[in-house]
């Protein structure tokens, strides 16, 4: 009966055989995915010394911090928000860890959670304002952007503060290697790696299963098992690149270890579907009961938290404190969200695509430097590469809706 | 000069993988009112985008020949120039912008140096409202008048283009019977001027009152066109669902048991306007196994009664006593009210009901996602979120290949069933229902009427809100009527007829001595 209403892109692909939709499928979901891949193959043609073991290394080490603001940004921006105060949070929870440990002589512990206490009470006032007096988190954070840049000037003295050194510097710069030992390249790199390739594998197979069980239609088992080739492939390239570097870097660990703890809260609590619901329609969320205020909340509390993370990181990666650190970075991590397919309008978003964002930009920045493109050429590639993302993933969705 | 404006003819249009309308065939007469009716996704609007240009020429294959001639029209542009207008269901009016702004929207009336010239816009839009009965003032933003204004301002920004084929789509699903009747008057108007009306209507006996003739649309083919002499309700529904429906509303075995729910002396103010009483010291109760109905015009404070109750979603300065079982319980936020198995579904379910950026799935464990979690790790189970998806949309026939399907691409009346089954699966003991088959079709409508069924007889209690007095006299077993905020009757079904509630739907406030 509902002729019109029901013509969708499933109905068409009925008649095609199995893989060749799964193919298809997979192309329309991952466009993002093949874009980064297809950036890396162009920079690593136009520079072969961008898959050396060392600048995949720094690759990891510099950009770090623009994921880690990534995956909080695209909770604020799922819930139809933005968050415009990270770059400036980035530079206070520095200074106040450099104030902490370098000026005050405190172990770098005491600079860890002073910093992040501090970040949690710039999530605290920031989700005050946005979420119990209803002020939007633009104008908040735009307040917030002048506010805490102007406290990191004052607590630093307009002056910057260095050197960490010791565990606080390994935090951005420490490798856990030589464990195992190994002829010229890193063993317990690839254990990790291997460990984490199997975990992901099991993690997968589990969760067919499950599918099976509940008779859902799953990928035909030859693409199933060819996505986790390739997935396994890509890692352990990567692992047998870095092991011959300088080894696994903690850094990397803390990243995956956050990337995965918030993959799981977007995509699999009851948190995470309460965000997607407020940003997808929020008078409906609000009559389903869920408490659209108290999310709001700690999703701002949470971004806090997780920019001090990435003050942390970014201090660390420095080895010092600066007034001027963090400036820009806000954009960067929006600019992630949004070349990793999250909708402007909230809603739409997820921690993967972010990621991939994340590193499209981190990809990027790497690989104009590596080929010692000037100052200025940079932002431009940038700026035209985050609005073709964006434009290329509007087109893919209209194709992909383009029936009624 | 022919008599005939319009003539489609053998128009097929096929979408991928299915054929939305497959040989229509549909002939207008000039100066006619001429009524389309069919269920949601029968092809009514297909056909009407065709009419204008959404779908272009060359997307379809068939004739239309207007005018004496063949049209080929491109784009909405092309069809507009040729005195072809369309008025959606959904208005598309600026509501920041004045009545006059809207008219001209698109067509500004400019002086010689390329400025819109506001006085001659502001003089030929009041020339237009006065046309239409429009009696506002041309620079009122459009914002704050009602629907039924808003519709006509719509009609105005019609006539400016100097339309001569109007297609109007549901014009009257969201007005009430003032505005309709107001409406129809007017298109009777127009068509004494030599306008000609295609209406799409899910209203039947509206549509046999003004219309001249009636072509009954289903399955993506004409089934035939009946003039207005001919046209009864039955033959029009036997035409659109392909069967008899010798009844409209399910018969039902009245088996009521104890009380279950009951308000007393509930008082709700505005929320922004202080001072202002929405509804003043509304009490009734609701027992098991029973239909509770509320008839109220517009503006009575139905949905102020129905979202104040469920969880203070409306209204400030709230007073009264609510009771479940006899015992006091506050609902003071909606997750209370869902904790206490009282579940509203709302009478604008793509504002206030649907996540239209999800899925089936999604939307209908949005209410019930608790259930889903697991208490150690507070994870979603997503294989039997799937589950549950999976059946609702066959308990509900809802009508879509996959529950992973974006509820926005659903028909009005498969979305309605979406959220009805997001509101089952919290398993609610009192379900308030706000206008649940408003803009769904006749054979949605039936299915909707046996699901309140099937609650009641499984011992819950239902409140239905409804403005359609035969709706509300087919399914409930008691109506209270509410006028300005106040309960004016309590009416047993026995004893309703429409001139009786309309009479209670229309007391005004008694004077307090």
């Amino acid at each position: 009966m509902n002729l019109t209403d029901d013509v969708d892109v499933d109905g068409r692909r009925a008649q095609s055989p199995a893989l060749g939709r799964f193919l298809a499928d997979s192309a329309q979901k991952n466009g993002i995915l093949l874009a980064f891949v297809v950036v890396v193959i162009v920079f690593s043609i136009l520079q072969p010394a961008f898959l050396s073991p060392s600048n995949l290394t720094n690759l990891v080490l510099q950009y770090a911090y623009v994921l880690i603001l990534a995956l909080g940004m695209l909770m604020v921006i799922v819930l139809a928000q933005i968050d415009l105060s990270v770059g400036s949070v980035i530079a206070l929870t520095g200074a106040v860890a450099a104030v902490v440990c370098v000026r005050g002589g405190a172990p770098w512990w005491a600079g860890v959670l002073a910093a992040l206490g501090v970040g949690l009470l710039v999530g605290l006032w920031q989700g005050f304002w946005v979420a119990v007096v209803g002020i939007p988190g633009f104008i908040v954070s735009l307040g917030g952007m002048l506010i805490f840049r102007g406290l990191a000037q004052l607590l630093l003295d307009y002056k910057s503060l260095s050197p960490f050194g010791g565990v606080y510097y390994d935090i951005s710069n420490g490798f856990l290697n030589g464990l195992f030992g190994g002829a010229g390249f890193d063993v317990f790199t690839l254990v990790i790696f291997t460990i984490a390739v199997v975990g992901f594998a099991l993690a997968q197979w589990r969760s067919r299963l499950g599918q099976i069980r509940y008779q859902q239609k799953v990928t035909p088992l030859p693409a199933f098992v060819a996505k986790l080739v390739i997935v396994a492939v890509v890692a352990l390239a990567f692992a047998w690149q870095i092991s011959h570097n300088r080894g696994l870097p903690i850094i990397l660990i803390i990243l995956a270890i956050f990337v995965l703890v918030y993959g799981l809260v977007m995509g699999r609590t009851g948190f995470g579907r309460h965000i997607y619901a407020i940003g997808g329609n929020l008078s409906a969320a609000r009559l389903s009961g869920v408490k659209v205020q108290w999310v709001t909340f700690w999703t701002f509390v949470n971004m806090g938290f997780l920019a001090a993370v990435a003050g942390i990181v970014y201090s660390a990666r420095m080895n010092g404190a600066q007034p001027a650190a963090g400036n820009g970075f806000e954009l960067d991590a929006i600019a992630a969200c949004f070349i990793g397919g999250a909708s402007t309008t909230g809603g739409i978003g997820r921690i993967g695509g972010a990621v991939i964002g994340g590193l499209i930009m981190a990809v990027i920045s790497n690989g104009m430097q590596l080929m010692g493109l000037s100052q200025g050429v940079q932002p431009v590639v940038k700026g035209l590469i985050l609005t073709l993302a964006v434009a290329f993933d509007l087109w893919n969705r209209r194709r992909s809706t383009a029936t009624a | 000069m022919t008599d005939t404006i319009l003539e489609m003819s053998s128009i097929t249009k096929k979408f991928p993988g299915v054929v939305a309308l497959e040989d229509v065939n549909l002939t207008v007469k000039r100066g006619e009112i001429h009524a389309i009716c069919g269920e949601n996704g029968a092809g009514k609007s297909t056909l009407m985008k065709i009419l204008s240009g959404v779908h272009p020429h060359g997307t379809y294959s068939g004739q239309i020949v207007y005018d004496g001639e063949e049209a080929v029209f491109r784009s909405i542009g092309d069809s507009e120039r040729h005195g072809i207008v369309i008025i959606h269901q959904e208005l598309a009016l600026s509501p920041y912008l004045s009545i006059a702004e809207n008219i001209f929207l698109g067509n500004e009336r400019y002086d010689k140096l390329g400025l819109i010239n506001w006085n001659r816009t502001n003089a030929e839009a009041a020339e237009l409202m006065r046309r239409v009965g429009l009696d506002e003032n041309p620079m009122t933003p459009v914002g704050v008048i009602g629907v039924g204004k808003q519709q006509l301002v719509e009609i105005a920004k019609a006539l400016s283009k100097s339309v001569r084929l109007l297609i109007l789509d549901e014009p009257t699903a969201a007005l009430n019977d003032t505005d309709s009747e107001h409406l129809l008057g007017l298109l009777r108007m127009l068509k004494a001027d030599g306008v000609t009306c295609i209406m799409i209507s899910h209203k039947l006996g509206e549509l046999i009152e003004i219309a001249d003739s009636i072509t009954v649309i289903r399955d993506g083919h004409t089934i035939e066109t009946i003039p207005d002499s001919q046209a009864t309700q039955e033959r029009l529904i036997r035409g659109m669902v392909g069967r008899d429906l010798s009844q409209r509303y399910p018969p039902r075995e009245h088996d009521i048991g104890p009380e279950v729910f009951r308000v007393e002396d509930w008082t709700v103010y505005h929320p922004t306007q202080p001072g202002r009483v929405m509804l003043d010291h509304v009490s009734l109760t609701v027992r098991a196994g029973e239909v509770v109905g509320i008839a109220g015009l517009m503006g009575a404070g139905r949905t102020e009664l129905a979202m104040s109750l469920f969880g203070h979603s409306y209204g400030s300065h709230i007073s009264g006593h609510t009771y479940i079982r006899g015992q006091e319980v506050h609902l003071r936020t909606v997750s209370d009210a869902i904790y206490q198995k009282v579940a509203y579904v709302s009478e604008d379910r793509k504002r206030y009901g649907l996540n239209l950026l999800a899925d089936i799935k999604t939307n209908i464990s949005a209410a019930g996602l608790r259930q889903l979690e697991s208490p150690v790790t507070g994870w979603v189970n997503q294989n039997e979120e799937m589950k549950v998806a999976e059946k609702y949309r066959s308990t509900l026939n809802i009508k879509a290949p996959s529950v992973l399907m974006g509820v926005s691409k659903l028909s009005g009346g498969n979305q309605q069933k979406v959220v009805l089954g997001k509101w089952l699966y919290t398993e609610p003991e009192i379900l308030i229902l706000d206008e649940p088959t408003r803009g769904i079709d006749v054979g949605a409508k039936y299915e909707i009427y046996t699901l309140i069924n099937e609650m009641v007889s499984r011992g819950r209690a239902v409140i239905v809100i409804s403005s359609e007095l035969p709706e509300v006299m087919g399914i409930s077993d008691r109506i209270y009527t509410l006028s300005f905020g106040r309960i004016t009757g309590e009416v047993p079904i026995a004893q309703a007829t429409q001139e009786k509630l309309m009479e209670l739907m229309t007391k005004e406030e008694e004077v307090v001595s």
